[in-house]
């Protein structure tokens, strides 16, 4: 309903969730609906064709059967270069960046507990895009643009999503991270990098513009292992940090003192939570552009597909690298011109959620 | 979470006058001043700089015909009034928008207006050739309204209506899909990526009176039912079956606000291009000052959106002698820390 607690319905939404089973394994135990379970597990099974159906396309195309085939070590001929060398980066870079923007998303989306906010919205992905448009733009005409063209842009996107995520951090945090404040803050450093992307745009030669706008889209061409190894290995870190924290998130949803009255050391919690989603998504626009509304949307098809009361972190982050390869698959071979992937997830992304909405059989909480 | 501030009943407290009372009144005879200074100032200063009594004689006295009063009557005073309009429908629409989706991201680009509006002068840059912002104005309203219609049939048909969360959604959804189609033109066509990225930052430059005369009639009337929802929004801001129960049509109240925010935030955009900022932040920064009350809320943010954005489009111009920076970012990279400052100092008033 809205932002503040009390608004939240008390009893049960709806009959269907009550369905769920408990399950106990050593320390662990919970409540899972068989959705819960099946919505990852078939996401990721259609996420493995789909990046072995990539793989395959190109101007020399290997069957689905010979790219697993390669995959799992049995290639033969020049199927192993093709694929591992040339078609594979572009292929793992797109579902790591997806299932770290998708995780990202349903992290801050469930501690601000909005479904607005996303590092999109939060203003992380635009400080990014400042850094990169700047490194683009810059190069050439003064010192520090000069340093930063040196950093390369990836490097400079980088950068500037950590300094952005991390100002968001520092300036909202005060004894503990205020989900609304954060909101707010969000808000400002957003309309801050939006307004510096725009004058460095409208100050830039055209080519430049061009390029640097490419960028901001968002795009997996000519991306190389050098491209996934640094964004592999902060997703191997921090993903399972990130479903560790996700049982804390589920209590810090009662609010800060029913989380504390629980066990849980709010302000450690609430950091943790930020950082994460921070860090996450600085390594994934890194690597391929602020893809566009990967964050904002998955969540929330994530949500209504599990059936659950907050985006389900795993099944976010399965959902969004489908949705980026699958948008990148769509962009190489059905389109008669290539677009940046960016463009395609928003295209194919915003009307599933809408018909979602449409269909509705629930009222839509958040 | 944020604090909310009780709102006592008028005139239940009789003996001293209420604190939140006189704290409003300030605000606005406070706004008023800040309004007219503003105005003042953008008629005077600009690359050529005028004293305020040359100002003063040159609106007073038609029949002068210096170079002076010529500036100024047929510059400087459409872009004030330019200005000044825009910024209080943008204020007023960023109000109505963060108290009908009941959400601090909801600004009226939420709804498709500004999404809407770009898609259209997009299409009109690369299919038909408009290349002047007086050219734009009635493609972006166009497509800001289209925009709107669609955003509220899509949010309104599910089931339980438009709640304020599936209008939010709807909204990001479909700007999302929108600005695909933007960028989709935009990736590939160089020279309309080169009119629109000027068009996009949102600027009051290079508008003549004509522009403030198209759009006028539109934000007349966008005023007048923004001003005539705040009672209903109050209501609305208990939650929707509370307001029903009070007797509210809630059907109704949701049109008129959705209607005001189209036709304010889809004629600002018409006329100035895309500026966030106003619509996002003032809400919450007069929202500290005068408590959650509609009644005081839209009114006030009229007031400061229009103050505010003409000190910024001031500072635009002195800031870049003797060319101008835009407005829009000026406000945002002006406006950001300043907004900032507020919300680690004072308590944040909760929607």
């Amino acid at each position: 309903m809205s932002v503040d607690a009390p608004a939240r319905p008390t009893s049960a939404p709806s009959p269907r969730l009550r369905h769920g089973r408990t399950f106990r394994a050593g320390p662990v135990s919970g409540l899972l609906h068989w959705r819960q379970v099946v919505v990852p597990v078939a996401g990721f099974a259609v996420l493995v064709l789909a990046a072995a159906l990539s793989m395959g396309r190109g101007d020399f195309p290997i069957g689905v059967g010979d790219v697993l085939r390669t995959l799992v070590g049995l290639g033969e001929g020049p199927q192993p270069f093709i694929i591992l060398e040339l078609r594979a980066p572009r292929v793992v870079v797109g579902a790591l960046v997806g299932l770290a923007l998708g995780v990202a998303g349903a992290l801050f989306q469930t501690f601000a507990r909005n479904p607005l906010a996303s590092p999109d919205t939060l203003g992380i992905t635009m400080g990014a895009s400042v850094g990169a448009v700047a490194a683009i733009v810059l190069s050439g005409s003064s010192s520090t643009g000069a340093i930063l063209g040196g950093l390369g842009v990836p490097l400079a996107a980088l950068l500037g999503a950590l300094v952005t995520g991390v100002l968001l951090f520092a300036l909202t945090w005060r004894a503990g991270v205020d989900g609304y404040r954060l909101v707010l803050i969000g808000i400002a450093l957003w309309s801050a990098g939006t307004a510096l992307t725009d004058w460095l745009l409208t100050n830039a030669e055209i080519y430049d513009a061009a390029s640097a706008y490419v960028w901001i889209t968002g795009s997996l061409n000519a991306r190389t292992w050098e491209n996934a190894l640094p964004l592999g290995v902060a997703v191997a870190v921090l993903l399972p940090l990130a479903l560790a924290a996700g049982r804390v998130l589920g209590v810090l949803q009662f609010g800060d003192d029913t989380a504390r009255g629980l066990g849980v050391r709010v302000a450690g919690a609430q950091a943790a939570v930020v950082l994460l989603a921070v860090f996450l998504v600085a390594f994934a626009v890194s690597a391929a552009g602020p893809i566009t509304f990967v964050a904002l949307v998955v969540p929330q098809i994530a949500v209504r597909l599990t059936g659950g009361s907050r985006p389900p972190l795993l099944a976010s982050g399965i959902l969004g690298a489908l949705l980026v390869v699958t948008a990148d698959l769509i962009t190489r071979t059905a389109l008669p011109q290539a677009l940046p992937v960016g463009i395609l997830t928003a295209v194919i992304g915003a009307p599933y959620l809408l018909w979602l909405l449409v269909r509705g059989r629930r009222r839509a909480t958040l | 979470m944020a604090t909310t501030v009780d709102v006592p009943a008028r005139g239940s407290a009789r003996p001293p006058a209420p604190p939140l009372r006189a704290r409003r009144l300030g605000t606005l005879v406070l706004l008023l001043v800040l309004v007219a200074a503003a105005a003042l100032a953008s008629i005077a200063i600009g690359t050529r700089a005028i004293g305020v009594g040359e100002v003063w004689r040159s609106l007073l006295d038609s029949s002068l015909s210096g170079e002076e009063a010529v500036i100024v009557r047929q510059l400087r005073v459409p872009r004030t009034v330019l200005g000044l309009m825009v910024g209080a429908a943008l204020g007023l629409a960023g109000a109505l928008m963060q108290g009908h989706t009941r959400n601090p991201l909801g600004d009226p680009g939420l709804l498709g207006v500004t999404a809407g509006a770009s898609l259209a002068v997009v299409l009109a840059i690369t299919l038909l050739g408009v290349g002047t912002p007086g050219g734009y104005v009635w493609f972006a309203f166009a497509g800001a309204l289209i925009g709107t219609v669609l955003v509220y049939a899509i949010g309104s048909a599910g089931r339980g209506g438009a709640t304020p969360v599936t209008l939010a959604l709807a909204g990001a959804a479909l700007s999302a899909l929108l600005y695909g189609l933007v960028r989709a033109v935009l990736v590939s066509d160089q020279q309309t990526l080169d009119s629109f990225r000027f068009w996009v930052v949102g600027s009051l430059a290079g508008r003549d009176a004509t522009v403030a005369a198209q759009v006028a009639p539109f934000l007349a009337v966008g005023l007048v039912l923004a001003l005539v929802n705040a009672p209903a929004l109050n209501l609305l801001g208990l939650g929707e079956d509370v307001a029903r129960g009070l007797g509210q049509r809630i059907w109704l109240a949701r049109s008129v606000g959705l209607a005001a925010i189209t036709l304010l935030a889809g004629a600002a955009t018409a006329a100035a291009g895309p500026i966030a900022f106003v619509g996002l932040v003032v809400p919450h920064a007069v929202r500290a000052l005068t408590g959650p009350d509609h009644r005081w809320l839209l009114p006030c943010s009229a007031l400061a959106g229009a103050a505010l954005l003409l000190v910024a489009d001031v500072l635009g111009r002195v800031l870049a002698r003797p060319g101008e920076l835009q407005v829009g970012i000026v406000l945002a990279l002006i406006g950001a820390p300043f907004f900032i400052a507020l919300v680690r100092r004072s308590r944040t008033v909760g929607l």
